[in-house]
């Protein structure tokens, strides 16, 4: 069996890095592994989504109904690809809204997300990234807070997720990214 | 051979530029373009490299650079996305007689769905077109193995070989073995030799006699490749290719036979020996019915495929469609997923124009200055704006369909083009409206790269891959063609901007402005943070006017609009605000 993940948020949040540190840890660990990225015309502040998949000679792309967890850098974000889980995967969220540019200009309104975060989800953790990433030295490490969040349910020894880390990040950010890393992981509410 | 090979996790496009260097490649060209960039990228990053790597200016030089090192006798592959076969065409249908020397591979990356690009053509039907191998990777580990084989195969046969990968296969990362990398370094020579590299009619017909005998001889060579298998196990069978072969395989379940094709010419008879097999064949393919169209041709069982309306004609195919393709014609999938629903009603998220962005007050200028006008526009992240663009069609259509347009009408008509999509195939557009007594403005974005697809250089840049080089005026490049009209404005200073096409808007001809300002991206990485704009309520009107310039800085927060963290200080906004509420703030 493959554990299926998918990384989604806005085009510069760190998604392909998240996607990279989890392929890096599978590297480390001898195991198969397929990502799918978004990669240019659609990077440009939109919305993209990575999968992940690892074990098993598969596909790049995860099926809708069929991931083991989601992670979600921005809470509409994680509404908007909520139906890629399993009904018992696990949602892993910043609650920290980007409004869209559209909310003004379609006369649409940004949707209640911290409520919607809990009825939509069985099972889901949250949690204000950038606050945690900005206490661990830099807002940009808020990819980081949410792996941190996200590790004891990645099937991973955690030393080498940690060693993935190292390998993804610029040596001189590694002193952060490992204080958002641990800021993370002991943010363990467990919202539902 | 129980040896473990090293692994590494690489992007597809990175493991195809590895599986060159391991192949000993000596030359490589191309021109950018989503998904097929990075080949070049990579290339060009490698350190103590013993080969040449350019960014050319369009893909038809850079297949004709590749070409010349290839008849040189070096290993050569010529990158592009699909689209940039259309510009290459011209080449690559004639090389295909003449053949090569050293093996050359011409990549060129397909995009279905499409994720960022203009159509959905298949370039199998080019390799089939051109009578040469093509070679279509169903993952990334294979794309590498593929590109290293594909060097050989031109050799053997002194034929082009394509290599064919979608966008889920470029931007597939995965575990890449990796081998060495040879480090000896060929030197080119080039061997006269007419009747091959003189394609007058008399040669042609005999080269046209060679290239049809060659075929056998190289499906031979296909058919001992892994890229191709088959298992036999019922009375149905999937056939398939591509990413949409790692989705079948997923799924198959055990009674049900499979072949999988990943090599062009298909083998006709083995094919043909499969479907006769079976009695029902379904076969899944991306983008068009190439696998389908053969099988029909040789079976007379019952295919079930795009033609009979179960597999989309376009878009992609993933998991969830081809789970529901099998389902539909009575094959039980090996996996099942949960019906789930997407939620509805939630506000779009589409790419936009980052904040700064020199090509947003361009535009914005332009739709004020000519209200009403028509602006026809060109490939590049220009599209992404919300302003003064009427058209988009190929790389450099805007200058021609510009021409072509002001013949016909009788309102202005201003185009607009980035400085890399005008030196890829704009400047002909230029020189014909010209020559032809077009009446048009014609403003060049001049944002000193090629953004959209990763920020590459380009002629006007003063620099190449390997550095600095000579800088090609765009000045210049415009009086040489005949412009009446040549000025160079910054479109940061909106007030200048606005009375620069004021200026043009006044006079006759084929009337050239240069907006030039460094991409916001760029921008940014070289000088740093600028101090940001805010929005002052007391002041604010809610007139809207900020809102409507349509800059990803500025959003609304209840009722009025805020400046946000993405602003970078370009003010444009101030210069827009009636009410004098938008100023620069006062510190950090």
């Amino acid at each position: 069996m493959s554990f299926d993940l998918v990384i989604v948020g806005v085009g510069g949040q760190g998604t392909i890095l998240s996607a990279r540190i989890i392929g890096e840890a599978c590297i480390i660990e001898g195991r198969h592994v397929i990502s799918a990225e978004t990669h240019g015309m659609a990077q440009r502040g939109g919305s993209v989504e990575n999968h992940v998949r690892i074990d098993g000679e598969l596909g790049p792309l995860v099926p809708i109904g069929g991931a083991d967890m989601l992670i979600s850098l921005e809470p509409l974000e994680a509404i908007r690809y909520g139906h890629y889980l399993k009904k018992d995967g696990i949602l892993i969220s910043n609650t920290v809204p980007i409004v869209p540019p559209t909310v003004y200009r379609a006369g649409i309104l940004y949707p209640d997300t911290d409520s919607l975060l809990l009825s939509k989800f069985n099972h889901a953790k949250i949690c204000n990234a950038n606050i945690l990433a900005t206490e661990a030295g830099n807002v940009l490490a808020a990819n980081i807070v949410l792996i941190g969040l996200a590790s004891p349910h990645l099937p991973f020894e955690e030393e080498n997720l940690i060693e993935g880390i190292r390998r993804s990040v610029p040596p001189k950010t590694m002193e952060i990214n490992m204080k958002a890393y641990e800021l993370g992981k002991i943010h363990n509410e467990e919202t539902c | 051979m129980g040896e473990i090979k090293i692994k590494r996790f690489m992007l597809c496009n990175e493991a195809i530029a590895r599986g060159c260097l391991e192949a000993g490649l000596d030359f490589a060209t191309g021109y950018p373009g989503t998904p097929s960039s990075e080949v070049i990228d990579t290339l060009n990053a490698y350190h103590d490299r013993n080969f040449y790597v350019e960014w050319s200016v369009n893909e038809k030089v850079a297949l004709e650079n590749a070409i010349g090192a290839s008849w040189c006798g070096l290993r050569s592959i010529c990158v592009m996305k699909h689209v940039g076969l259309n510009v290459a065409a011209d080449p690559f249908m004639s090389l295909a007689y003449t053949g090569v020397k050293g093996g050359l591979v011409v990549l060129s990356a397909d995009d279905p769905f499409p994720h960022s690009s203009q159509n959905e053509q298949d370039s199998r039907r080019y390799a089939h077109a051109a009578k040469i191998p093509c070679l279509d990777p169903s993952t990334p580990q294979e794309a590498k193995d593929m590109v290293k084989y594909a060097f050989c195969l031109s050799e053997r046969h002194e034929i082009p070989v394509m290599l064919r990968p979608t966008t889920r296969i470029c931007h597939a990362r995965s575990d890449i073995e990796i081998d060495d990398i040879p480090k000896e370094s060929r030197r080119g020579r080039f061997v006269k030799d007419p009747k091959r590299w003189v394609l007058v009619p008399a040669h042609a017909k005999e080269l046209h006699k060679k290239l049809n005998e060659k075929q056998e001889k190289i499906i031979e060579d296909l058919s001992s490749t892994p890229f191709n298998y088959s298992i036999n196990r019922g009375e149905t069978a999937i056939i398939s290719s591509g990413v949409a072969s790692a989705y079948a395989h997923e799924l198959i379940p055990d009674g049900v036979s499979f072949m999988k094709i990943g090599t062009y010419p298909i083998d006709l008879r083995k094919l043909k020996a499969f479907t006769e097999r079976h009695k029902k064949i379904l076969v899944i393919e991306e983008l068009d019915p190439v696998l389908e169209e053969a099988a029909r041709m040789v079976s007379s069982s019952e295919i079930i495929g795009k033609m009979t309306g179960d597999v989309p004609l376009g878009g992609e195919l993933n998991l969830n469609i081809v789970h529901g393709i099998l389902e539909k014609n009575g094959i039980s999938p090996k996996i099942r997923y949960e019906e789930r629903d997407p939620e509805e009603g939630l506000p779009k998220r589409p790419p936009s124009l980052c904040a700064g962005c020199m090509h947003q007050p361009t535009l914005y200028a332009i739709e004020e200055v000519f209200k009403g006008d028509i602006y026809p526009s060109d490939i590049g992240c220009y599209t992404l704006s919300a302003h003064a663009i009427d058209t988009c069609l190929c790389m450099g259509s805007s200058v021609s369909i510009g021409s072509g347009i002001s013949h016909c009408e009788g309102r202005n008509v201003v185009v607009t083009i980035g400085d890399s999509t005008f030196m890829h195939t704009g400047i002909p557009g230029l020189i014909n409206a010209v020559y032809n007594d077009a009446k048009m403005v014609l403003v060049i974005l001049d944002n000193r790269t090629t953004a959209m697809t990763g920020h590459q250089p380009s002629p006007g840049t003063g620099e190449n891959i390997s550095g600095t080089c000579k800088e090609l005026s765009l000045e210049a490049i415009c009086r040489a063609c005949g412009a009446d009209l040549v000025e160079t404005v910054d479109p940061y200073d909106f007030v200048v901007m606005k009375e620069a096409l004021h200026r043009a808007k006044a006079k006759h001809g084929v009337r050239v402005i240069i907006a030039r300002h460094p991409c916001a991206i760029i921008e940014k990485r070289r000088k740093g943070e600028e101090i940001p704009f805010e929005i002052d309520v007391k002041r604010c009107t809610k007139c809207g006017d900020c809102l409507d310039y349509g800059c990803p800085a500025i959003e609304l927060y209840d009722i009025k609009p805020i400046i946000n963290d993405l602003c970078n200080g370009c003010g444009i906004c101030s210069v827009l605000c009636s009410s004098g509420a938008i100023t620069r703030r006062k510190e950090r």
